[in-house]
């Protein structure tokens, strides 16, 4: 059984992490999941989950996932938003876990937009 | 919506937007009901708003004119023979119960609440989230007022700490499942 005191061993690892993310947040590659009620409905969750465990899976720590509301594009909900420090944003439609991590991995990582999921390829 | 937990997420969003700094979600299952409550101390409603925000065309947002999340809610607690209550006050918060009535065909399956409470965190790793279930059984209860005392400066939405909370919370609710 999990208990609160492994927390503080947790503490301490996620110090040496934090001190590698702090350096240069401005300078952060965004992710930005949209989670208003159409985005839930749509399977926005477990694209949000995929997201957060393959940055840290891949230990990017110039990368931050965070959440917001409606995007206003329903119909194509799940979308995932990248934004990327001195380049245009790119928007994912239609995302599943599976596609959300592709996105990470080919465009976060190697900075190739993964162009068949954008919004434009599915308007 | 699927699930219990997908409501449940969807709700509690609101309570961020109003600028809650304490959202408390609990599910109690006694004599046939599965009781959801979703309890903020954000800024509240006027009575009137309270009044008229289970009608999908009331809204806050400001990208289209519905607003679907708290009608679904209702209507998903009211088809299963059970109830919706929504108590609000300016300055105070906002209570939103909702119980189903449990095993009838209509009453949607929890589904990952797991997922729901680690997004939640992850969204907002500055609010505090109280989880309670309660079952005849017993209850179990996760609150990140304890979790930030262990913690200290370190904060919630750090991979590990998220990745602890997830697993867990999943061996706490196989104990006692609702």
């Amino acid at each position: 059984m999990k208990s609160i005191e492994e927390l503080k061993a947790i503490r301490e690892k996620a110090r040496g992490d934090l001190n590698l993310r702090q350096e240069d947040i401005g300078n952060n590659t965004r992710v930005v999941v949209g989670m208003a009620t159409c985005g839930i409905a749509a399977g926005a969750r477990p694209v949000l989950a995929s997201c957060v465990e393959e940055v840290h899976r891949r230990g990017l720590t110039d990368v931050t996932v965070t959440q917001t509301g409606c995007i206003g594009v329903c119909r194509l909900e799940p979308i995932v938003e990248v934004f990327v420090p001195g380049e245009e944003k790119v928007t994912y439609v239609n995302m599943t876990p599976e596609k959300a991590a592709q996105v990470i991995a080919e465009h976060v990582v190697n900075h190739k937009v993964k162009t068949e999921y954008t919004i434009g390829a599915n308007q | 919506m699927k699930e219990l937990s997908l409501h449940i997420l969807d709700i509690a969003q609101n309570s961020l937007t109003a600028g809650a700094s304490l959202v408390e979600l609990s599910l109690t299952r006694r004599g046939g009901l599965l009781t959801a409550v979703i309890k903020d101390n954000g800024r509240g409603m006027t009575p009137d708003m309270a009044a008229r925000v289970t009608d999908p065309f009331t809204t806050t947002r400001t990208t289209r004119r519905v607003g679907l999340g708290l009608p679904l809610w209702k209507l998903a607690a009211e088809q299963t023979g059970g109830s919706f209550a929504l108590e609000s006050a300016p300055g105070v918060g906002t209570t939103v119960t909702a119980a189903f009535v449990h095993g009838h065909i209509d009453t949607p399956p929890l589904g990952d609440i797991v997922g729901t409470v680690v997004t939640l965190i992850q969204g907002a790793p500055s609010v505090d989230f109280v989880y309670r279930q309660e079952t005849e059984d017993g209850a179990f209860a996760l609150d990140t007022r304890d979790l930030r005392r262990a913690l200290e400066d370190v904060p919630l939405d750090s991979p590990d700490v998220l990745a602890w909370v997830g697993e867990y919370l999943q061996e706490q609710t196989a104990l006692h499942p609702v």
